[in-house]
């Protein structure tokens, strides 16, 4: 069992209080960049990139996977990278989703007929 | 060169790996458990992506959804990480008091979040119209902050029983996420009833005080937890860390985006 002494103890609640502040303040700053006068796209890209940030100070610190061995970061990352592969894999579903909306011919065309 | 690293080279036997989480077992085992949650979440997220950007008629979340309100409810969550936080570093001090105090505080959180949860819900369903069967945004909305909340639920019991476990052992572990259940039930359906955000607040921070009292009653002299065995409260910690984490992104994704 690791002991941990106070200074270290000390330094890490200092630490903390330094993660929750810049944790409130992304938070702010996204609920700021919804209202912001810019594209859709630079919106939702700024987003995840914030949301990336938070996550990742939440399990590199309240966490503590920064002090891990780097074997268990990788096996906290692994769900991350899957998650990206699966939105790649449903992207064709997405595709046929669209093309179907677009292409469909309206219910009042078709009753006509 | 000695036998043994003449026999590794040879045979390319590796030299043996020391654990990946030396303090315990049940921490590699929640962290095994958190890696596959994930995934349920990530699956939930990504379909909720590919029918979103799929439907060109998928309404605004701003419009329907209350940021404020869901903002508040972010933060209130960020706060309680930082008290489990505090909590892991009294008891890895030694401070017991402390332990059992910011438990309560990180308890209130969860109990308080799902109080606004569920005024929000009954907003979205009785003046907005909402339901999980209207259409898809109605469907993956409460289905992804459903999932969510079971699990801030959970959060509620499993910290309520380290905090039995922390001022009675076997059953303290037992009576207090027991009472700690009912009494997030009963905020959940006063909440409801009332079709008040400030009564959810009151009503859930009243039953986190209700847990409190009774793990203090129940309070024997000497106590699990200590500087050197406090393992299971940084599980419990990881586990409640990584329901703050995932509310970051559903918030992000179905709220902000």
């Amino acid at each position: 069992m690791t002991v941990h002494t106070p200074e270290q103890i000390a330094k890490e609640e200092r630490r903390y209080m330094q993660v929750f502040l810049w944790l409130t303040v992304l938070t702010f700053v996204e609920i700021g960049v919804i209202y912001a006068p810019i594209a859709r796209l630079a919106i939702g890209s700024m987003l995840v990139l914030l949301a990336a940030t938070k996550a990742a100070l939440v399990a590199m610190f309240f966490m503590h996977l920064a002090a891990e061995k780097r074997t268990l970061a990788y096996i906290a990352l692994t769900p991350a990278l899957l998650c990206v592969l699966l939105v790649f894999a449903l992207l064709p579903d997405l595709g046929a989703i669209t093309r179907a909306l677009t292409h469909a011919t309206p219910p009042a065309a078709t009753a006509h007929e | 060169m000695s036998h043994a690293a003449v026999a590794e080279h040879e045979f390319g036997l590796e030299p043996a790996e020391s654990p990946l989480t030396p303090e315990s077992w049940g921490k590699l085992g929640m962290w095994v458990f958190l890696a596959a949650d994930a995934m349920s979440f990530g699956g939930l997220l990504a379909g909720y992506g590919a029918l979103r950007y799929g439907d060109p008629t998928w309404p605004r979340p701003s419009s329907i959804l209350g940021i404020q309100l869901t903002a508040l409810m972010t933060f209130l969550l960020i706060c309680s990480s930082v008290t489990m936080v505090e909590a892991l570093a009294a008891i890895r001090r030694g401070d017991r008091d402390r332990l059992e105090w910011f438990l309560f505080l990180t308890i209130c959180g969860g109990m308080i979040f799902l109080g606004l949860q569920a005024f929000e819900w009954n907003k979205l369903i009785l003046r907005e119209g909402q339901s999980i069967s209207r259409n898809n945004f109605g469907a993956t909305f409460f289905i992804l902050t459903g999932f969510h909340g079971c699990h801030v639920f959970g959060g509620v019991c499993f910290l309520s029983a380290i905090l039995g476990r922390a001022s009675r052992g076997v059953s303290g572990a037992i009576i207090v996420p027991i009472v700690a259940a009912l009494l997030t039930i009963g905020t959940l359906v006063v909440t409801s009833a009332t079709l008040s955000g400030l009564v959810g607040i009151g009503s859930a921070a009243l039953g986190a005080g209700v847990v409190y009292m009774v793990a203090r009653l129940l309070r024997a002299p000497a106590s699990v937890y200590s500087a050197h065995n406090n393992n299971e409260v940084e599980i419990a910690a990881l586990y409640w860390h990584f329901v703050d984490l995932i509310w970051i992104l559903v918030f992000t994704f179905v709220y902000l985006v």
